[in-house]
């Protein structure tokens, strides 16, 4: 990918993954907001530009991203943008703009409660509104529908799914923000009861509240700002079809343009924090990633162990940058996803400085 | 590296109804989005990147619904993101796409807003979703009767907005109301929604879309079609409530034009823009957004719309195509004032163009009067002023 202008990630900070969290959604980014801003030196009206994702429905209110423009500051007036998606596709609007070269930072965020609704009920909603909302086809249908798909073509089985639950809860026990984790054997997760066939209830993410923030800065201001800058070297995002029946649920060649588009293979890929939201998921993505055994995959636990949607995306580039930071491994993908059985997805190379 | 140029190549429009009870939601955004590709002589293969926005997605009760909207758009295996930005959200997304041409990451982008607001209630969505809320002009009507007072306008200066666009709108075959017969006792004795808001002071409630083709330097130089180059945009934010907080003359927008003319050279916008598409959902909103975006000095807006200046025809025209006040898809409205800016350049804005037009501004703002989205469009690339 031929960018313009480098750019870094100087400052991150993200909420724990709360089962509920009990006060506003602005309470709830205003924390991460005053950190990253801490953690930069810098005052808030140095920031250049400000965007925001977050969604609707979730709160059930129109218009919650206004309400949350207090957990940033609006005065005097900013320059500022929200999308009504994941926080990770405001990393990818915000990254865009510094192309541009005439502006500095950016400051990101991502938020979302899903404790005040019904999410199976909200998620249904995001099928086309004639024929699959009016039938409640839901995100874990679809998400039991892929793993059919994949249990059909033969690329895995229920066994594969509980090793991915097994091997994330094992990660979480070293993750604070994690809101499950522990070491439940294989065997005692197949013994745990259908709640979808073939998908059990810790094959789908728990429910969770949880905001995260971070800034973003061109090269001079990023090193200005910062002792070790994560550098972002490349970031795309793709979607597919929206009817099921058009896609091949055993695959994702959205995922496919996207590692391509950012050459995700041009280096060594150590580490790979990817948005899981159901168990199967990990089984297509690794194989469109092309991901092999040198690659860790969620490290963090990813979101089988605390899934704050509109964050979740945003919060697996954090993980990642934090992981690199740690010296983990030096180079890494994040990925975000939107929409249905992995309909849209958004990939982030992430590298160390030096 | 400095942004790279971008151009206006290409546009669509629906036709804006009560009701488009004719199409999907997909087959909605498909009209303008088609419109749009071939008025820029292009292919849905030439197209990198999508930028889409709408308000609320409880207006139509579609969670996200670039998600069921992306084969419509022709979008797959592509980017695709989404702009939720209050009212000014048609700017702010065109805006955004303008952004990715600018990175030099995409060479030509499509970006489309709509709403289809009978599919929902708009006052209900737009009053936070609760019953019986105020809505929109419930909002507004205590600052404009704040604007009376501060400016000493004459009462008559809504009601000649109200006319102005509506007969503008007469030449605007996409426009919603088409009311031949307006005239300033018709609006006058119309029904008091909210004082001093009349009726007809008041936009009408819209299905549509509207889509542009956005390309760099280069694609616009081979597209062959006139361009409208986008010479700067602008956007601020401030919060909608705190005490003192000027909301005849909100500061956010006062400095979203600043910045606008600032990047553009711009040092007397009464003199140097051509004309103006300006988001006027209620009468009123002329003459505050002429002071307020610093087209003419302090109480001296509604002097502009009084002497005839913002008419068709006039010194500085405001709404040439019948503006908010004959068509309002929410999330469109916008974007529609941004492509009749970049038509009046063009050239192509038929029966209501501004004869020679060089350099006009598209404007929305949204939320409490707290979001603000300007762009500027030229003929040239670099105008001379």
């Amino acid at each position: 990918m031929k960018l313009a202008e480098d750019v870094a990630i100087v400052a991150f900070s993200q909420t724990p993954s709360y089962a509920q969290f009990n006060n506003s959604e602005p309470a709830m980014i205003m924390p991460c907001v005053n950190s990253v801003i801490e953690q930069a030196g810098i005052d808030r009206h140095d920031i250049d530009f400000t965007i925001a994702g977050s969604s609707d429905y979730l709160s059930g209110v129109p218009f919650t991203f206004v309400m949350n423009i207090d957990a940033v500051g609006a005065w005097p007036p900013v320059y500022e943008s929200h999308v009504e998606m994941d926080g990770a596709w405001a990393l990818f609007e915000g990254f865009v703009r510094l192309q541009s070269g005439d502006i500095d930072t950016v400051l990101v965020s991502g938020s979302g409660k899903c404790s005040p609704g019904s999410y199976r009920e909200g998620f249904s909603l995001q099928t086309d509104p004639y024929v699959h909302a009016p039938i409640g086809l839901d995100p874990r249908t679809q998400a039991g529908l892929q793993a059919q798909a994949l249990i059909a073509a033969g690329q895995a089985t229920e066994r594969d799914f509980a090793e991915v639950v097994a091997r994330s809860h094992a990660n979480a026990k070293n993750n604070p923000y994690a809101q499950l984790s522990g070491e439940p054997s294989v065997e005692e997760l197949l013994a745990e009861p259908y709640v979808q066939q073939p998908l059990r209830r810790h094959d789908c993410p728990p429910t969770s509240d949880g905001a995260a923030a971070m800034i973003i800065a061109r090269a001079d201001k990023a090193r200005e700002l910062c002792d070790s800058p994560v550098w972002i070297r490349a970031i795309d995002h793709r979607i597919d079809s929206h009817h099921p029946t058009l896609r091949d649920l055993a695959d994702s060649p959205s995922v496919r343009i996207a590692a391509d588009r950012v050459g995700l293979h041009d280096g060594p890929v150590d580490i790979a924090e990817l948005t899981v939201t159901y168990s199967p998921e990990e089984v297509v993505l690794r194989r469109a990633l092309g991901l092999g055994a040198g690659t860790a995959v969620n490290p963090s636990g990813g979101p089988l162990t605390g899934s704050p949607f509109m964050a979740v995306g945003l919060t697996r580039v954090i993980e990642l940058a934090r992981a690199i930071r740690n010296g983990d491994g030096r180079r890494g993908v994040a990925h975000a996803s939107s929409g249905p059985a992995l309909q849209q997805n958004l990939l982030c190379v992430l590298e160390g400085d030096g | 590296m400095a942004p790279r140029p971008c151009a206006v190549l290409g546009i669509g429009q629906t036709k804006y109804k009560r009701r488009r009870d004719d199409v999907t939601l997909d087959g909605l955004v498909r009209e303008a989005t088609l419109g749009a590709v071939e008025d820029a002589g292009a292919s849905f293969d030439d197209i990198d990147a999508i930028v889409i926005g709408k308000a609320p997605d409880a207006l139509e009760g579609v969670m996200m619904p670039l998600l069921s909207l992306c084969d419509a758009l022709g979008a797959i295996g592509k980017p695709i993101h989404r702009v939720h930005t209050a009212g000014s959200v048609g700017a702010s997304t065109a805006i955004s796409a303008v952004n990715l041409v600018e990175s030099g990451m995409y060479d030509t982008v499509l970006t489309v807003a709509y709403e289809k607001q009978s599919e929902g209630n708009a006052t209900w969505a737009l009053s936070g979703g609760k019953s019986g809320g105020q809505g929109a002009g419930g909002t507004f009507a205590p600052w404009i009767r704040n604007y009376i007072a501060r400016s000493e306008a004459p009462e008559h200066i809504g009601w000649m907005v109200a006319v102005k666009d509506r007969l503008n709108a007469l030449k605007n075959p996409y426009a919603h109301l088409h009311l031949p017969d307006i005239s300033i006792e018709k609006v006058r004795e119309s029904p008091m929604l909210w004082d001093p808001l009349h009726f007809l002071e008041s936009c009408p409630s819209s299905d549509g879309a509207a889509a542009m083709v956005l390309g760099n330097d280069d694609i616009a130089r081979k597209s062959g079609r006139p361009p409208a180059w986008v010479i700067s945009h602008a956007k601020r934010t401030e919060f909608g409530q705190f005490p003192g907080r000027d909301t005849v003359r909100p500061q956010a927008g006062v400095e979203c034009s600043e910045a606008l003319y600032r990047k553009a050279g711009i040092t007397n916008p009464r003199e140097q823009i051509d004309c103006a598409e300006l988001y006027v959902p209620f009468s009123w909103y002329e003459p505050m957004w002429l002071e307020g975006h610093l087209i003419a000095e302090e109480g001296e807006g509604w002097k502009m719309t009084d002497a005839g200046d913002t008419e068709l025809g006039g010194s500085f025209p405001v709404n040439m195509s019948g503006g908010v006040l004959s068509s309002n898809p929410i999330g469109a409205s916008g974007m529609i004032r941004c492509l009749e800016a970049a038509n009046q350049v063009r050239g192509t804005a038929g029966e209501y163009q501004v004869p020679g037009a060089k350099i006009s501004i598209g404007h929305a703002y949204g939320g409490a009067a707290q979001y603000y989205a300007m762009w500027m469009v030229s003929s040239e690339l670099n105008p001379e002023l």
